[in-house]
């Protein structure tokens, strides 16, 4: 359906091609998932298949891909849009109409559908992806997920054979992404489209793939073979994958429920241990020995929190986002909020920074109510590294992006600099933030935020479009950040990471806390919440691979 | 392409029509589809309102054409982005009230007065500057002009508004022939522009806080408004490459006579319309003026269709011109023309005197033509109740 014949993709001003050699096939009706760390061409390769590259990128396409027999050097991406639905990263780029209906008609108008076609294939699309309720809606106004399953509606109406998917999950929560995934694979189960997706969240999307495609290294050529075969020499993988290679598992399991099949001699020998408490589990809502070797400017009494919310409500545009929210944050603890889409988690962040106001209960970071405190004032109590990273970054260079940081922050010429060099010591100076990758860019957006050395780190979103090495790299910082005495929130949907990092989990729905206590029993309870880890070696309480193997060593 | 009679999607199954419920929405209460008012006739009804203020300056009658408006908009505005421009187009009304005020009292009036209100210190101006006038006297008389003739601008303002609170801009394009529909695309594109940027520059105003930077006042927006057109850019492109990828600009082969055809319509009608109009404006085309104005209107249509040829498109659920939208056209051009009528029987009335200085009465027959703008409030289908419009916050 989809053939690749040795091709390579240089940019204009490239040295080097970003993909070479190029060459494979996906046969009709497979789900096919481009795996490999960032910046190893994933989005270029994607892009040939629509003819988005090199008709709309620019640079030169050597070799040939050709799509249902159509060639993309003689048909431009319009001429495909019958055959291939393609969507991108950020979905809002995607939308042309305003509302959700006619988003879905789109398509269809621009193929020249008969309207009655184009009615039916609209309803059964909203009833597909759940959006029936949504369909008068301006977009503007959905939430991330729905906004994610209305683009990937308006491909689908076409009734096009190959869909192209660049990273369909990463903004979604766990039960949304589910929901998603559910739909590509009946879609590929029952009417035999072709799906080939790049997605950093293996964990989630592995198991569904027919054939994966590696691509190992920048310039490097593709791999192509089944899940396990790939999943057994890729740099990148899912906590399932790696611990079945720490157990020495053969054939690798993919899924939970293969895992826990072989897991029994595991758990037997996992038996009577505990996962080690200081770097995934202390429990610190009470206050614990730890925090008193931190030393504090005021004493070494019980340690002031670093946040307290009491009752705090915040009402957004006459909808009630927050109700009822108790929250004290003590320092050296780490805490990360979690729940659906829309559940309040990113307002909850806001007030803490002073973005919204109260407008019941009360708010406090250290001694400073937020809202009223003069920005210059607050950042040395709280920082928060927003969501889209870039928002915070206006220099055109990293080096005068570092030199703005000190000086907002007031602190000595060079700090942020340091700071940036410890956490990542490879970018140069000269670079413009925009050419740094997600990873790099929010490490830079972390060490402008801690130049200010707020006590309180916030952080929204910070594993979207990371791959599994940065992720790591991201960790061990903040967990270092958190040993150091910074209190840190994150409202993240990644269990993985919450699983790694949170000594405290809150689930939020609805504006209200849920669930509030030690990570590893409110992941645990839920099934949506609990990282695969869990899943597997349940009744036992162990979360990531590196407190199963810190145990059998 | 699969065969464009024949579903292959299936309907809603056990497993994925009825899961979970769509992330942070509530379950959707069953609910009738009522279909929306024509936007065409939304702003046939406006437009006829500006109209007929147009032709009174009686303040009385404008208050209540302004009514009528608002009380439309309060009942059938629907809860959508861009139904919020109305109470911009409010402030602007007020502005430009303001504005003229400021100018009589500033500038003075050639309305003669006797009612000085207050005298304001007047400034010299050299010989060359005759004629105008810095301060002085300011009569009530002239202030009285200034706002009757200010009301009127600010009541045409306010009806233009509830035309743009009332009907989607988009849907009004839907109704475009096909030959014009791209560029009507990069229209509604234009202007889907402006509120991006207005959402990115809040986004980056709120992001300059979280760097200890004042959040407020000028200089704020002036330092994120480098990223923010940044990133509108980037954003076009990215849509740019989004709307090709889903066959924007598919065209249809056409035989090159029908193309010749389409051009030579066009053009010619263009032509045909210039030459009508020229002929129509001057002392001795009254003759040729007309035909040649309508021949040419006629080709340049007959061109128009032609030109759809050439595209593929179809519509989907295009707004149907029912009889809801014939009357409440019909109501709209009926204000209108009452008050044209009105005006010309009995100007005393619609045109209250300034010098000398009179109150203003509420004629009776006009007043009660201007409530006939009412009836769109009571046979238009009101607007879902309970849909919250905010962003839903990721």
């Amino acid at each position: 359906m989809i053939r690749f014949e040795n091709v390579s993709v240089t940019y204009d001003g490239a040295p080097e091609p970003v993909v070479r050699d190029v060459d494979f096939e996906v046969p009709e009706g497979e789900l096919v998932l481009l795996v490999g760390p960032s910046g190893v061409g994933k989005s270029t390769v994607l892009g040939a298949v629509s003819g988005l590259v090199p008709h709309f990128t620019g640079g030169t396409l050597h070799g040939r891909v050709t799509v249902a027999g159509r060639d993309t050097r003689t048909h431009k991406p319009r001429e495909l849009a019958d055959v291939v639905g393609t969507v991108g990263q950020d979905p809002l780029s995607h939308f042309v109409t305003d509302t959700v209906e006619d988003e879905l008609a789109y398509g269809m108008e621009s193929l020249g559908l008969p309207p009655a076609v184009m009615r039916r294939r609209v309803e059964e699309t909203l009833d597909l992806l759940g959006l029936a309720g949504l369909r008068d809606r301006p977009i503007s106004t959905l939430s991330g997920g729905q906004q994610q399953r209305v683009a990937i509606g308006s491909v689908l109406t076409p009734h096009p054979r190959v869909l192209v998917l660049d990273e369909p999950t990463s903004a979604l929560d766990p039960a949304a992404a589910e929901e998603v995934l559910a739909v590509l694979q009946r879609l590929v189960h029952d009417l035999g489209t072709t799906v080939l997706m790049a997605e950093h969240r293996l964990e989630r999307v592995v198991q569904y793939a027919d054939q994966v495609a590696l691509l190992p290294g920048p310039g490097e050529r593709p791999l192509l073979g089944t899940p396990p075969e790939m999943m057994a020499v890729s740099p990148v993988c899912p906590p399932v994958v790696d611990l079945g290679r720490l157990a020495g598992w053969s054939p690798l399991p993919l899924t939970v429920r293969d895992a826990r099949r072989g897991a029994g001699d595991l758990r037997a020998r996992l038996a009577g241990r505990q996962p080690r408490r200081d770097d995934a589990a202390p429990p610190p809502p009470a206050p614990s020995r730890r925090l008193f070797r931190r030393t504090r400017p005021d004493g070494p009494a019980a340690p002031a929190p670093v946040a307290e919310i009491r009752s705090l409500a915040v009402r957004r545009d006459r909808v009630q986002a927050l109700r009822h929210v108790d929250l004290t944050v003590t320092p050296g603890e780490t805490i990360a909020l979690m729940g659906r889409n829309g559940a309040g988690k990113s307002t909850l962040l806001s007030a803490l920074v002073g973005l919204v106001a109260p407008s019941a209960g009360s708010v406090r970071t250290g001694d400073a109510v937020p809202h009223r405190t003069r920005p210059r004032d607050l950042v040395r109590r709280v920082g928060l590294v927003p969501q889209e990273p870039r928002d915070l970054l206006y220099a055109d260079t990293v080096a005068a992006e570092c030199a703005a940081a000190d000086r907002d922050a007031e602190a000595p010429p060079g700090t942020c600099r340091a700071l940036l060099t410890e956490l990542l010591p490879s970018v140069a100076d000269d670079t413009h933030p925009r050419d740094l990758s997600e990873g790099q860019r929010l490490t830079l957006a972390l060490a402008v935020v801690l130049t200010a050395r707020p006590p309180l780190l916030l952080l929204d979103e910070p594993t979207r479009g990371l791959d599994y090495a940065a992720k790591a790299r991201l960790v061990a910082i903040l967990r270092e950040l958190a040993a150091g005495g910074h209190a840190i929130v994150m409202a993240t949907h990644d269990v993985e990471l919450a699983a790694e990092l949170a000594h405290r989990v809150v689930l939020l729905a609805e504006g209200e806390v849920i669930a509030d206590g030690p990570a590893a029993e409110v992941v645990v309870a839920s099934p949506s919440f609990a990282p695969q880890v869990a899943k597997i070696l349940a009744p036992q309480h162990w979360l990531t691979v590196s407190q199963v193997r810190e145990a059998l060593r | 392409m699969p065969s464009c009679g024949q579903s292959r999607l299936p309907g809603r199954s056990p497993q994925g029509g009825t899961g979970r419920a769509p992330a942070g929405t509530p379950t959707p209460a069953p609910r009738t589809h009522r279909t929306p008012l024509h936007p065409g006739a939304w702003w046939l009804w406006a437009l006829g309102l500006g109209t007929a203020a147009t032709r009174t300056t009686n303040p009385l009658l404008l208050a209540l054409l302004v009514t009528t408006s608002a009380y439309v908009v309060a009942t059938r505005r629907p809860h959508a982005p861009w139904s919020r421009s109305y109470g911009a187009f409010v402030r602007l009304a007020l502005a430009v009230l303001l504005v003229r005020l400021a100018f009589a009292v500033v500038l003075g009036s050639p309305v003669p007065g006797t009612h000085t209100v207050v005298t304001l210190p007047e400034v010299p101006l050299p010989d060359w500057a005759q004629g105008i006038r810095l301060g002085g006297r300011v009569t009530a008389e002239a202030l009285t002009f200034a706002l009757y003739d200010a009301l009127r601008l600010a009541t045409l303002l306010v009806c233009v508004g509830a035309a743009n609170a009332l009907a989607n801009p988009s849907r009004l394009l839907k109704s475009l022939p096909g030959a014009l529909y791209e560029l009507g695309v990069a229209v509604v594109v234009a202007l889907t522009f402006a509120p991006h940027l207005i959402a990115d520059a809040q986004r980056l105003r709120a992001a300059r806080r979280l760097r200890g930077r004042p959040d407020k006042g000028v200089r704020g927006l002036l330092h994120v408004g480098l990223p923010v057109l940044e990133g509108a850019l980037e954003r076009s492109v990215a849509l740019a490459a989004a709307m090709d990828a889903r066959g924007y600009g598919r065209t249809a082969e056409v035989p090159p006579a029908v193309r010749r055809t389409t051009a030579a319509l066009t053009l010619g009608g263009l032509l045909g319309v210039c030459a009508g109009t020229y002929g129509l404006l001057t002392a001795e085309g009254g003759t040729y003026g007309v035909p040649v104005l309508l021949a040419g209107l006629a080709a340049a249509l007959a061109g128009l269709r032609l030109g759809g040829r050439r595209t593929l498109r179809t519509r989907y659920r295009p707004d149907a011109w029912d009889a809801r939208a014939w009357l409440v056209t019909a109501s709209g051009v009926a204000v209108a023309g009452l008050l044209t009528l009105a005006a010309s029987r009995d100007p005393a009335a619609l045109h209250p005197g300034v010098v000398p200085l009179v109150a203003p009465t509420l004629p009776l027959w006009p007043a009660a033509a201007v409530l006939i703008g009412l009836l769109p409030a009571f046979i238009t289908p009101a607007p879902e109740a309970g849909t919250d419009t905010r962003k839903e916050p990721t």
